[in-house]
């Protein structure tokens, strides 16, 4: 009970991530295409400014509570994708960096420099959490003894790069939302232009992503066990759906409102597919991960319930007031100011 | 050139480059939120602008503590893969927690506090860096008691081929965490003390801004000499926290090979661990380890000899480190207490002592890395102590992974970190808006 409470719990962490990271992620992707000049490369810096920071310790967490919760699949999991974790943490800390370096020196070629990096620091993790958790819906070739029979290549298989391709495309849709929310005139049209025209791409990829796991992984078999929770996917359809009409219609809240079901519909479809494994072995599905063989002891799980219900409630009450205070638009003023990226 | 010693260096690495911005985070942030909130008392302008150009180079500092911090997290799996299941029940939560209780407060906030001056109210945007600065503290609590759990493992079996929780409350209250907890962030206060009384002595050198520096350089001189007395007191108690449950590293600390009561101590001492004793020993102290050790002079300080080779930890690394940290500890009450003279007059102070405050600055970040030397090599050959050898936790991959990621996050670092400090002393030398 106590495992399949905190299998819930990691799926809601990863969702939530996907959900906020996805858009700084989506805007750091998009911003060398979009911008024109300096003022909308701010603009953009800025949109993400308040918020990126708080929105990456979900990743922390997630990959925490991974640890606490499931030693035995954090184990398995963080040693077998090694070259794939350096590489996504090495962007990391270049988009992290970017974000307080840019604006330190008052030079073009150093600004230059800084947004090449903030780019690739968006984009490569974008590219590859949608590799990582396509090749956990997948399985990995990993044996008894947990140990890795494969390279970084054996994960760039075309399920693969199809998750890679997707969650790029998912932050991308999401990030220019975002844009379009928390910007104005030329910039914030042309975010909610590349908006519609990302979301035929963002369909098809979508379908055929959905499609493809019905053959390259176990996912549906849950769902055909119990048909009732087809309704995950089916809300991922819907925001999906839902979110090209808002976005036609300018109601850009709504539509991140729908961008956002969407992720989390694409999350939730993976991690309830995969139950009750963590990570399964494409070599052996005796030799999966699952909830039951690498779950911590009872009194772990249940101390670790209690501060979870008691701190994250208080950490999304206060990550709420924090998007509530600085929903506005971002002006001129917001740029001159003097804290500004 | 296995895994076991590539994934060592580049722990070793990780962790150390880490610790370079981390004591800074932790000092400066209190400092800064006593300005700012000193501002808000008396709304006197000048300790708005110290809030906002030592924010400054707060945050410059603090986006290299939190990208390198995310290595270590993700190091645990990748590296010591064995080990994070053999432990993961004790050590994973502690983790978990810190992430959940005190890693969104502080990167949530900070957000607010960079955004927020022309947004929040003069109190709420004081609150806010306050919550920084506690969130950053409390973070550290957890990952000491981490540390502390792998130092002196406490409630807790061996089942099922694992360690597994018995006693959260033990875990939690462990004294030996607690001792590291005050002894770290106190040794971040002098850290952070001596940061901002050096490069306001650098300003007050050339005359620029002295009532602004003047008022930096007495704040960072108080941070200095309490926690350079605090950590030094404590520093002592801690030693015997040490001395009770790992005697083996306290041998090493103090190269000490022969058990025995009333245990001398040399001032000078030079470590010949091929030989298993001392090629130099001199000025001798009667009884002064086992006093040290055991507030007792008839107290038995085990030697070195009393283990098995391959259960002692490298000798001449921790004593080296040890010496340094301690010397370096007594450095800084005797540069504090000189520096406080002046406290209240500091551009009168000589442009000696005032250039000897610049060149300071590093020689904190210097003894907190000793010291962090001193406590995870002379855990060795352990990485819990007593109960997992640092061999048997490290993960199953390829050397090839390791050598490429450990090059890789080496010139990364240097890179970065490079730029920190051309950062920092650009904007530290700026001076104020």
């Amino acid at each position: 009970m106590l495992e399949t409470i905190w299998f819930m719990l990691w799926g809601v962490l990863w969702a939530v991530y996907f959900t906020l990271d996805g858009f700084d992620l989506g805007l750091g992707t998009i911003m060398p295409f979009i911008t024109r000049n300096e003022v909308e490369r701010r603009t953009v810096y800025n949109a993400a400014g308040p918020f990126w920071d708080g929105n990456e310790v979900w990743l922390l967490t997630a990959g925490g509570v991974t640890f606490a919760a499931f030693p035995g699949t954090y184990a398995v999991m963080f040693s077998s994708l090694y070259s794939a974790l350096f590489l996504l943490l090495f962007a990391i800390i270049l988009r992290g960096v970017s974000f307080e370096f840019r604006s330190k020196v008052d030079s073009a070629a150093w600004r230059s420099l800084w947004d090449k990096l903030h780019f690739l620091g968006s984009f490569l993790p974008a590219l590859l959490l949608g590799v990582a958790f396509a090749n956990i819906f997948q399985g990995i070739p990993f044996d008894q003894a947990g140990v890795y029979h494969g390279t970084l290549f054996t994960l760039l298989n075309p399920y693969g790069l199809a998750g890679g391709v997707l969650f790029t495309l998912l932050f991308v849709h999401h990030g220019a939302i975002w844009l379009a929310i928390k910007s104005s005139g030329e910039l914030s049209e042309r975010a909610r232009s590349l908006a519609i025209k990302i979301w035929p791409a963002l369909v098809i990829v979508a379908v055929l992503f959905l499609v493809w796991t019905a053959f390259a992984t176990q996912l549906y078999a849950n769902y055909l066990k119990s048909p009732l929770l087809f309704v995950v996917p089916l809300a991922a359809v819907a925001g999906l759906v839902l979110v090209r009409p808002a976005v036609g219609a300018n109601r850009m809240w709504r539509a991140f409102a729908y961008s956002a079901l969407l992720i989390v519909g694409v999350t939730f479809f993976g991690v309830i597919g995969l139950f009750p494994a963590l990570l399964p072995s494409s070599l052996n599905p005796g030799w999966s991960m699952t909830i039951m063989n690498s779950a911590s002891s009872p009194l772990t799980l249940k101390i670790m319930l209690t501060v979870a219900l008691i701190f994250v409630p208080i950490v999304i009450a206060y990550q709420a007031w924090v998007y509530k205070t600085f929903s506005h638009k971002i002006t001129q003023a917001d740029l001159d100011y003097e804290e500004a990226y | 050139m296995d895994v076991l010693f590539l994934s060592r260096l580049q722990f070793a690495a990780a962790t150390m480059f880490h610790f370079i911005f981390v004591p800074l985070t932790l000092g400066l942030s209190v400092l800064v939120a006593i300005m700012e909130t000193r501002w808000v008392q008396t709304g006197d302008e000048t300790y708005k602008r110290m809030a906002k150009f030592w924010g400054k180079l707060f945050l410059i500092n603090f986006a290299l503590g939190v990208v390198t911090g995310i290595t270590l997290e993700f190091q645990f799996g990748t590296n010591w893969s064995r080990y994070s299941a053999y432990v993961g029940d004790i050590f994973g939560s502690l983790l978990a927690i810190e992430a959940t209780a005190a890693f969104f407060l502080e990167s949530t906030f900070i957000g607010v506090w960079v955004f927020g001056w022309e947004r929040l109210s003069p109190k709420m945007h004081a609150v806010s860096i306050w919550l920084v600065a506690g969130a950053s503290n409390l973070s550290a609590i957890w990952i000491l008691l981490a540390n502390g759990w792998m130092q002196n493992p406490v409630g807790f079996e061996i089942r099922g081929g694992r360690a597994e929780l018995t006693d959260f409350l033990a875990v939690v209250t462990n004294p030996f965490g607690w001792q590291q907890f005050i002894h770290t962030v106190s040794g971040s206060f002098v850290v952070a003390g001596f940061f901002v009384t050096g490069i306001s002595a650098w300003h007050l050198l050339r005359g620029s801004n002295t009532d602004f520096f003047g008022r930096s350089f007495r704040i960072g001189v108080k941070a200095a000499l309490a926690a350079s007395l605090i950590v030094a007191i404590q520093g002592h108690f801690h030693g015997n926290e040490v001395a009770q449950v790992q005697p083996a590293k306290l041998a090493a600390m103090e190269s000490h090979w022969e058990t025995q009561a009333n245990a001398p101590m040399h001032l000078l001492v030079i470590p010949d661990e091929a030989n298993e004793g001392n090629a130099v020993q001199m000025f001798e102290i009667p009884s002064m380890l086992s006093i040290l050790a055991y507030n007792s002079a008839s107290a038995e300080v085990k030697g070195l000899k009393d283990w098995p080779e391959e259960e002692r930890p490298p000798v001449a690394i921790t004593f080296w480190s040890f010496r340094i940290m301690v010397g370096l500890g007594v450095l800084f009450i005797l540069m504090a207490g000189a520096a406080w003279i002046y406290r209240d007059r500091a551009q009168q102070a000589p442009g000696l002592l005032l250039r000897t405050l610049v060149w300071f600055i590093p020689l904190p970040y210097l003894a907190l890395q000793a010291g962090w030397v001193v406590a995870e090599v002379g855990r060795q050959p352990w990485i819990v102590y007593g109960i997992m050898k640092t061999k048997d936790a490290v993960s199953p991959i390829a050397v090839s992974q390791v050598g490429t990621s450990l090059v890789a996050l080496v010139l990364l670092y240097l890179l970065l970190g490079a730029l920190d400090i051309f950062l920092l002393a650009k904007y530290a030398r700026k001076g104020p808006q």
